[in-house]
């Protein structure tokens, strides 16, 4: 009996902790929700109090002069296009580099992998993106964050190619399909799940970039809603009640993906993190 | 046969993608490390070790930038992986209901951008007007009200917190998934044999969560290593130089035109992070651990 009433109170004070943990997580999200509906003068402090009259017109505001509606679309072209060549580049190479393990393919392996640890070098990465006329070009900014997803990319696909069988391509082999359409039609459907979760990854993490887009693309114009909505705070730092709206847009997209693609964000993590 | 089946050029695009931005640019920089080069003139002198003899020398401050680094990553390291680690056990045994909304939520601040997070931690750790010190005041604990990262001794310590707050929940995570790979037998068992809680953490928990944490490790050291968004947005390096680490520094580099000296100081870290990346890489592809 005791120890069931010990358990109870056990469950009680992990519950609590558990939700101080999620408390602290909360605050600052409240914090700039409730800013954003005050005035300029209410949100000065970023205080935690309800706004008294609720001024949704800030978001208004904001889309005009923080220009959001260009940014999202810039944000949007990056996220997607970066995602789309590097996830079908890196599947294919996964796919071959795990099927067919000669010492040159084991060797790319390791190499390629060995990018998750490499720093970019943001001088001589000027140079390279000078001579191939990419900089200051938005074809340029998908093409150097499809680049440095490439290594996470093939690491977390390569170990899921083994997963399917070999009987599989010889089956398609002996119909007669040859390497793209065994590829394309048979191999790459099976492998949409990891294909689905790196997505999501790069996806995110490029929406949340700021560091390339500020080496590389001085034209505001080509700006994501990172390096806007940080230019924004540089203009507008004495009303926080639109710093805080325009915070709450930029976050938006990427919360919405998050609260719909949490099983893959959290699926995929721990199989690239665990599985090896 | 298999080369035809699965031929080379597949790999192709990704290969290309990978040498021509990220390796190449690594190597022509070691080989820019040693000029002159900067944005004022269009002559690229070799200056032999000049560079080098800048960064090492103790009259310039690129060693405490580096040890700003290290500090960074150290302290982010053992505060996440910790703090990670309780939360990762906390939710996979002492809590029973909620357990994945508590997960959805702690694994929030991953995905907001690191430049909003710093935004909103610069207002919210004003010295005057932030709401930890306003809140600090009003419980009566003003001693605890400190102008965090204004304060040279206690900016990196600041800069540590957020980060953090922001990066815990991944770490959480791995940490959780690693847990769920232990079978529920040995802790049985453990309990038949009297083994305490402690025990128990200290002879199952732990040993059989080594790859996991080999991980979490890992992943810190990558990111504290090439850390510079949040110190970027939170204190820009200061106050003084105080924050700034390595990579804030070679932006600096970059905004005054100073690329000889730049590119030295990034191949430092190419060339050591490349050799931890091999280290990481043979391990990582030799022992993979089934979940």
């Amino acid at each position: 009996m005791t120890l069931l009433k010990n358990n109870k109170l056990q469950s009680t004070r992990n519950n609590l902790i558990a939700f101080f943990a999620c408390f602290l997580v909360v605050i600052p999200v409240y914090i700039v929700i409730v800013n954003s509906l005050k005035d300029s003068a209410g949100a000065r402090t970023m205080s935690a109090a309800l706004p008294e009259t609720l001024h949704f017109e800030n978001f208004i505001t904001v889309v005009e002069r923080g220009k959001l509606a260009q940014t999202f679309v810039n944000s949007m072209l990056y996220a997607t296009g970066a995602t789309i060549v590097s996830t079908i580049l890196a599947a294919m190479a996964a796919y071959i580099l795990a099927r067919n393990r000669t010492r040159l393919n084991r060797f790319v392996y390791f190499f390629v992998v060995m990018g998750i640890a490499m720093p970019l070098n943001f001088f001589t990465l000027t140079k390279v993106m000078q001579i191939t006329q990419l900089i200051n070009t938005q074809i340029g900014i998908i093409i150097l964050y499809a680049a440095t997803q490439i290594p996470f990319n093939v690491f977390l696909m390569f170990g899921f190619v083994d997963a399917i069988p070999q009987e599989l391509d010889e089956a398609a082999i002996v119909d007669g399909c040859g390497p793209f359409r065994l590829f394309f039609s048979v191999i790459l459907p099976l492998l949409m799940p990891i294909v689905v979760t790196a997505g999501v990854l790069n996806f995110v993490g490029i929406w949340n970039d700021f560091l390339l887009p500020l080496y590389y693309l001085n034209n505001s114009a080509y700006w994501p809603m990172t390096l806007a909505v940080y230019n924004f705070y540089g203009r507008f730092q004495q009303d926080w009640n639109l710093v805080s709206a325009d915070i709450l847009l930029t976050v938006l997209p990427v919360l919405v993906i998050y609260l719909f693609g949490q099983r893959f964000i959290l699926s995929g993590l721990t199989a690239g993190a665990v599985k090896g | 046969m298999k080369n035809k089946v699965y031929p080379f050029y597949f790999t192709l695009g990704a290969l290309t993608l990978y040498l021509v931005f990220v390796v190449l640019p690594g190597f022509m920089g070691i080989a820019y490390s040693f000029t002159d080069w900067n944005s004022y003139s269009t002559d690229v002198n070799f200056v032999g070790l000049d560079n080098f003899r800048t960064i090492f020398s103790s009259g310039e401050n690129y060693l405490d930038y580096i040890k700003n680094t290290l500090t960074f990553t150290f302290n982010t390291l053992l505060l996440k992986t910790f703090i990670g680690l309780f939360l990762a056990l906390l939710l996979n045994y002492g809590v029973r209901r909620l357990t994945h909304i508590y997960r959805v939520i702690i694994y929030l601040p991953v995905v907001v951008p690191t430049i909003v997070v710093g935004l909103v931690f610069r207002s919210i750790l004003n010295p005057r007007t932030g709401i930890l010190n306003e809140f600090f005041r009003a419980v009566g604990l003003d001693t605890l009200a400190q102008p965090w990262l204004v304060d040279p001794n206690i900016a990196m310590l600041s800069v540590v917190g957020v980060d953090t707050w922001k990066g815990v929940g991944y770490i959480m995570v791995i940490l959780i998934a690693g847990l769920q790979t232990i079978p529920q037998e040995y802790y049985e068992a453990a309990e038949i044999d009297g083994a305490s809680p402690v025990a128990r953490f200290r002879f199952i928990t732990l040993p059989l969560l080594v790859p996991a944490l080999t991980v979490v490790t890992i992943l810190n050291l990558l990111y504290g290593l090439r850390v510079f968004d949040i110190i970027y947005v939170l204190t820009g390096g200061g106050p003084g130089y105080a924050t700034d680490v390595v990579f804030t520094a070679v932006f600096d580099e970059f905004s005054k035109g100073r690329y000889g000296v730049g590119t030295a100081l990034s191949s430092v870290l190419f060339v050591v992070m490349s050799a931890a990346g091999f280290f990481i890489v043979r391990r990582l592809t030799r022992s993979p651990i089934e979940v």
